[in-house]
């Protein structure tokens, strides 16, 4: 299958600040795909690239077949965008914006309303289909802009850091109604910071970090390739953390010492909590959890991704 | 049109010919929002104008020292006020909307995410305030017809002269605004030390000609001066020589094209192509 997106060599360069360094990816057609880094390490300037607002300075990219530094406005008419940062009209109602939205499409106006309000049913906001948008809260917003980047339906939508300053509820509502379009077969290209949604949406991704992939793969198999099953997470205090960590080095193949916390990475989480146990030493909390992709991240970068 | 959902080469093809159109519809559809306050202010605007000046000074100039420029006082300063009313209101329209597109809302990132290009965004923003303005021309044209201030007929050309004005003044203004990455003082110096001197020294109130000619080039400069002459002539059939009423033309159109030009360099560039 051809890929439905394909950057080999990538670069944007700003001057000497080399935003996007040769990347390679190839996202395929009803694939989830993630970028994943922290703030600064390139995605939204790749997403750019992509929907072809910014122009690229180095490496090939072809999405849908075009190239986006050449045919602009000929990709986005394939692409749904969902921005970081909200831009909905708040001078406009709800079921407007979509409506206003569609038409730089082409879209007729009676094409349009019966798809606003399919569109609104889908992310739950067909009541207030007629309310201003300054009435909604930050996660129905998100949801009309999800639905909005939905009304040409786009065989590619993108999403750029779609639950940031979302509570928890509105994430999980919101990453429902990206499995349901990921299952009728739209491919979705998502940047994150947040490891739970990358390990949540997507089938595939790229770790990236100073404008350069550290890692590809999917989640799973990036935890597995650069992690162990389980990390035994220890507080000594902040004090302490550093002068134990002689005492430890045996007790897993790899640790990690954070400001507040020491990461043990490990097959047998509680079996090393034991041993430390054994050997006399307290922790004032101790934690076994399953390892993520913060975990890969920090591996790969020796940085925490959220700093 | 039909109402089937079209394919992403149908979506692109018609964005190419119709994007700023798209865009201005939106806007239009969004100024729905303060439709009372434009309508109160388009019909009380001419209505204190022309009570004040029209009227009230006019008497005083009637009574003074005769007609101006051959006709009363009220018809001459009538069409001039229609023009500077309208290029004086054209600066909020092109400055702080451009901030909210690209800074405050950051609405103008939404279209430029579609099949619409920025320079279309560039184009319907300053078609849908132009279609404002002719509303409000035509609103000012009916309120001097009220006053008796203008006779119907071939008046009405002051009209679109009053909307060639706004669009001069307003396009450069637009591209300007679109170049500022905050809006600090600027705007409000431009609208200060710039919108207001045109509309003091233009002859609007009184011929460019009773100025002294170390003043009277603020007038050559500003679009209020060269529409005003225009609507003059559209409205009592003002002596204005052939070659300057193609100077006049010239400058207006001059301005407005070049200004949109330039207003799409700068969108092109601060929202890729």
């Amino acid at each position: 299958m051809q890929p439905v997106i394909e950057g080999r060599g990538l670069t944007k360069a700003y001057g000497n600040l080399v935003a996007v360094d040769g990347i390679d990816f190839a996202v395929e057609p009803g694939e989830s795909f993630g970028l994943l880094g922290p703030n600064g390490a390139g995605k939204s300037t790749t997403m750019r690239l992509i929907g072809g607002t910014l122009d690229r300075t180095g490496g090939t990219l072809q999405v849908a077949g075009l190239d986006p530094g050449q045919e602009g406005p000929r990709v986005r008419a394939h692409l749904g965008v969902v921005p970081q940062q909200d831009n909905l009209d708040e001078e406009l109602r709800v079921a407007e914006n979509l409506i206003m939205y569609g038409r730089y499409f082409g879209l007729s106006r009676s094409h349009l309303k019966p798809k606003a309000e399919e569109l609104l049913d889908f992310v739950q906001l067909r009541d207030k289909s007629h309310a201003k948008v300054s009435s909604l809260s930050g996660g129905m917003k998100r949801r009309l802009t999800i639905a909005r980047g939905l009304v040409n339906d786009p065989s590619i939508l993108l999403l750029d850091e779609p639950t940031t300053g979302l509570d928890p509820q509105a994430r999980h509502t919101l990453w429902d109604r990206l499995f349901r379009l990921k299952e009728v077969g739209t491919t979705l290209v998502v940047t994150t910071h947040f490891m739970d949604e990358a390990e949540q949406l997507c089938d595939r991704l790229i770790v990236i970090d100073r404008g350069t992939i550290m890692a590809q793969g999917s989640p799973r198999e990036l935890i597995r390739e650069h992690s162990t099953r389980e990390v035994l997470e220890l507080r000594f205090g902040s004090a302490r953390n550093a002068s134990v960590v002689d005492s430890l080095e045996d007790v897993a193949p790899r640790l990690e010492v954070l400001p507040d916390r020491i990461l043990l990475y490990t097959h047998d989480g509680e079996e090393a909590l034991g041993e430390i146990h054994r050997r006399g030493l307290s922790p004032v909390t101790s934690l076994v959890r399953r390892s993520s992709l913060e975990d890969v991240f920090l591996r790969l970068t020796g940085r925490s991704l959220v700093d | 049109m039909t109402s089937a959902a079209l394919t992403p080469e149908q979506s692109a093809a018609r964005a190419r010919r119709f994007g700023w159109w798209y865009f201005a519809e939106s806007q239009l559809r969004a100024m729905r929002a303060y439709l009372g306050a434009m309508t109160l202010s388009a019909v009380l605007e001419p209505v204190l104008y022309l009570l004040a000046m029209g009227v009230g000074l006019g008497t005083l100039v009637d009574a003074q020292s005769g007609p101006v420029d051959g006709v009363p006082y009220l018809e001459f300063v009538a069409p001039a006020l229609l023009v500077a009313s309208l290029v004086t209101s054209v600066g909020p329209e092109m400055t702080y909307p451009v901030m909210d597109g690209f800074k405050w809302h950051r609405l103008y990132y939404a279209p430029a995410a579609t099949a619409v290009t920025p320079r279309q965004v560039a184009v319907g923003h300053f078609v849908a305030v132009m279609i404002r303005f002719c509303v409000q021309a035509c609103t000012f044209y009916l309120v001097m017809l009220a006053f008796g201030a203008v006779r119907p007929g071939w008046s009405a050309l002051m009209i679109p002269v009053g909307v060639l004005a706004a669009a001069a003044a307003g396009a450069p203004l637009q591209a300007f605004a679109a170049t500022r990455e905050d809006e600090g003082s600027a705007f409000v110096f431009v609208q200060r030390f710039v919108v207001m001197p045109m509309f003091l020294f233009s002859g609007t109130f009184f011929p460019l000609a009773a100025m002294p000619v170390y003043l009277q080039w603020i007038g050559w400069v500003s679009p209020v001066w060269h529409g005003s002459q225009l609507a003059r002539l559209a409205a009592y059939g003002a002596e204005v020589p052939g070659w300057l009423v193609a100077v006049h033309v010239a400058v207006l159109l001059g301005l407005a094209v070049g200004g949109v030009w330039w207003a799409r360099s700068v969108y092109d560039r601060r929202l890729g192509a």
